[in-house]
């Protein structure tokens, strides 16, 4: 049999077994509207708190601080939208990074156009932020900073609670956004020990469903919502809820380790990432571009003379799924985030990301190195 | 609100004894053209192809035979049913009714005025009482009478009237309708033996094989597939645009030689400003076998006076120069926004346009050649084992047959 080996857990993982379940009970048992007033919908809620109370355990905040979205791009969007227009009074001064994700990088591009002053705080090759340039671009007028906890493409890790504590201690109006999408569940976040007002989540980077995601939304923080209609989630996020896909999001959270154990999901992966990096850095021809304390699930490194996405091909071949530092075309060679990091051309445009998952056995990887060894022969032309 | 096609076929009529072989053709291609919409009811007169359809296919109908070779105009119609016997007892309450259906046709094809019209009879079949001089006056006065008005402005023109409402009476039916469409004109597909029609996922060789078929040629096909230089994306965008030309030129076989190596070689052993000339006579080498194969007579291409660095003078001989057919290349002095306008009338473009790079685009050298020598190239080219890299391309090659239209 062909091999499968899925190395591309950051763009989606693959749902579980429970969660299929979750998802079809809900789909053939309880398919009423939460909002009914007969039992369906009364089944039908029952189905959404249970997964609030359980995600609101798993972060240490309140129920009602959640709002159920269709995935972190939307999240992302209701945080920075919302939160611009409810607190326009204050200031128009945001800050955030050159490296985050699309879903934050060209809301803020829409607020500059609309007249917002955006400041980027500096990034290193690495993807690290400058703290102390941070620092010093909050402003009294500065109404919201947003910035990643986990790079989706070298996995760099950003300290929510270093962040936010610069953050609030220069001013303590200022609101801090944090996209989670990446770091949730990889890394420990108990957000009611953490300064922080908005984070978002997205369910099919840990085994739920795609279409769902999450906002925390801090009480007593106010938001515009984006949709205008029947007033669900408290009245943050109109349109009917998806209860499969929230049923599904429940069952996978149970599957994670609690808050307040010991992160075994994040020990698994940091074990299977060091074996690869051991192993990644023995073959010459082989950059790895992230930082050495990355998020435990993302290795990002290059072949120079190779690009990304001939590899990905080549690799996918072979039954290896992996990508490349993110989508390129003919016309903009090379990853947006990569080259805000400073990367060299040669490096971002050869660029490949392996995403882990608890799943991958050794041998797994060691096929993949394998497959890699024998693609850089064939491919390297010079 | 209408019941059928007339279709009117141009060209065909000047053939000889076998004007039905080409009709007949013609029939069959836009059987197939049409297939996905439903099975409808096709009849030849001498001089017209009518289609029979339900009144809401029949706009979906038309806007595939604008694009059927062979085809030099159509129009939606309306039959008129006369309660008498024969059209030659066509009567005056006939009469009356025939001024009723041709005034709702007017006002439901006619939207905007002030605007001009003719009312124009064709009396093929004689014994139709009325000459057509008098219906066509009597039929406009009606028009005139019951549509003209202060906010529906409307005179008639004889000489360049902007809506000509046309009768025709053949073979005692009486045929109304007022739009006339054009057709691509041509023959028809396989009317003209088959050629290799070299396809890449860009905007110019899908034109380039519609045009073929508008000459009444039968294509096959060949994609150069440099996996994993390219991907699986822009295979699917090849198939794709084959189904595009399938729709109008029937069965295509799309072959998918394996050119990895050949560009391996190329880069490892040529001098890099001249890879894309020797990529081109290597293609060209490959479609010669296939060609001979497949007894196609002749290569197709896409090609185009100076669009890029290869396809000057020099860079179309030095392809020339390996072929064993005639090279046609129907885009030779096109230029782009030409292409372009064809590429979205046949509905290609959309998918020529998915951003997925083809083996032609991912080798591109900073200042390829662009007056290639002959002499210099055959030089270049020396170093590759040309036989056993074709027959290598060719041993792994993939077939696809495509006989369907895309959706």
């Amino acid at each position: 049999m062909k091999k499968e080996i899925y190395l591309d857990n950051s763009a989606t993982t693959k749902p579980t077994e429970s969660v299929i379940k979750a998802v079809t009970d809900a789909l053939k048992k309880y398919y009423g509207n939460p909002s009914s007033l007969h039992s369906y919908g009364i089944q039908a809620e029952k189905i959404i708190n249970n997964s609030r109370c359980l995600l609101a355990d798993y972060l240490n905040i309140n129920p009602v601080e959640l709002i159920f979205t269709s995935g972190g791009t939307e999240s992302n969007n209701l945080a920075i939208q919302g939160i611009t227009k409810a607190y326009q009074q204050r200031g128009k001064h945001l800050i955030t990074s050159p490296i985050e994700h699309a879903s934050v990088n060209n809301v803020f591009l829409n607020l500059a156009q609309a007249g917002w002053d955006i400041d980027f705080v500096k990034v290193n090759k690495k993807g690290q932020l400058d703290l102390d340039h941070l620092n010093n671009l909050i402003r009294d007028d500065t109404v919201l900073v947003s910035l990643m906890q986990v790079n989706n493409e070298l996995g760099t890790v950003n300290n929510l609670a270093k962040i936010a504590n610069i953050i609030k201690n220069k001013n303590p109006l200022t609101l801090f956004h944090s996209d989670g999408v990446q770091g949730f569940a990889k890394i420990y976040t108990d957000l009611a020990n953490i300064p922080i007002d908005l984070y978002s989540i997205s369910g099919h980077k840990f085994h739920a469903p795609k279409g769902i995601g999450a906002l925390y939304l801090k009480s007593g923080i106010e938001l515009q919502p984006i949709f205008k209609g029947g007033g669900q989630e408290n009245k943050w996020r109109s349109g009917t809820e998806n209860v499969p896909a929230i049923a599904g999001l429940g069952a996978a959270l149970k599957e994670l380790p609690h808050l307040n154990s010991e992160n075994k999901l994040a020990i698994q992966l940091t074990e299977l990432k060091n074996y690869l990096i051991k192993e990644l850095t023995k073959i010459d021809s082989v950059i790895i571009n992230s930082p050495q304390q990355s998020a435990p699930h993302i290795i990002n490194f290059s072949v120079p003379g190779i690009r990304g996405e001939t590899m990905v091909h080549a690799l996918a071949a072979q039954g290896v799924y992996l990508a490349t530092g993110s989508a390129c075309s003919s016309k903009s060679k090379g990853s947006r985030i990569l080259k805000a990091c400073g990367l060299d051309s040669k490096l971002s445009e050869s660029a490949l990301r392996v995403s882990l998952a608890a799943d991958l056995k050794q041998a797994d990887l060691d096929y993949f190195i394998s497959s890699l060894k024998e693609q850089i022969d064939f491919l390297k032309l010079f | 609100m209408y019941d059928l096609i007339i279709i009117r076929y141009g060209e065909i009529g000047l053939k000889g004894d076998n004007i039905n072989d080409f009709i007949n053709q013609l029939v069959a291609n836009i059987k197939r053209a049409t297939s996905d919409l439903g099975d409808f009811e096709i009849t030849t007169i001498f001089g017209r192809i009518f289609l029979k359809a339900e009144a809401a296919k029949i706009n979906a109908i038309c806007q595939r035979l604008i694009n059927v070779p062979g085809i030099i105009s159509l129009s939606p119609a309306q039959k008129f049913n006369y309660s008498s016997k024969k059209v030659s007892e066509f009567d005056q309450s006939d009469f009356n009714r025939l001024k009723k259906q041709v005034v709702r046709l007017f006002r439901a094809e006619v939207q905007n005025y002030p605007t001009t019209f003719k009312v124009e009879t064709t009396r093929a079949d004689k014994s139709f009482p009325i000459k057509s001089p008098a219906l066509s006056r009597e039929l406009g006065a009606e028009i005139l009478r019951q549509v003209e008005g202060p906010e529906t402005e409307l005179k008639v023109d004889v000489h360049q009237p902007e809506h000509l409402l046309e009768v025709e009476i053949r073979r005692g039916k009486i045929y109304i309708f007022v739009r006339r469409e054009a057709g691509p004109g041509g023959l028809p597909v396989k009317s003209s033996g088959k050629a290799l029609l070299l396809l890449s996922g860009g905007i110019d060789s899908p034109v380039a094989g519609w045009l073929g078929l508008k000459r009444g040629l039968s294509l096959e096909a060949v994609y150069f597939n440099s996996p994993p230089y390219t991907s699986e994306r822009a295979k699917q965008k090849v198939i794709d645009l084959t189904k595009i030309l399938s729709r109008y030129g029937g069965e295509i076989k799309l072959q998918i030689p394996y050119f990895t190596a050949i560009q391996q070689a190329i880069l490892k052993k040529c001098p890099r400003r001249y890879t894309v000339t020797i990529m081109r006579r290597m293609m060209i080498r490959i479609a010669n076998q296939l060609a001979a194969q497949n007894e196609s007579l002749a290569l197709v291409t896409g090609e185009n006076l100076g669009q890029v660095a290869s396809q000057t003078l020099e860079g179309l001989r030095s392809s020339d120069q390996v072929a064993k057919f005639p090279v046609l290349r129907p885009l030779i002095t096109m230029d782009k926004n030409e292409i372009i306008k064809l590429a979205k009338k046949i509905a290609s473009y959309q998918i020529s346009i998915r951003p997925h790079e083809d083996c032609c685009t991912i080798f591109v050298p900073q200042n390829p050649v662009t007056q290639p020598k002959l002499a210099t190239v055959e030089y270049a080219e020396e170093e590759l084992a040309i036989e056993e890299l074709v027959k290598e391309a060719i041993a792994k090659m993939e077939i696809i047959t495509i006989n369907e239209g895309a959706c």
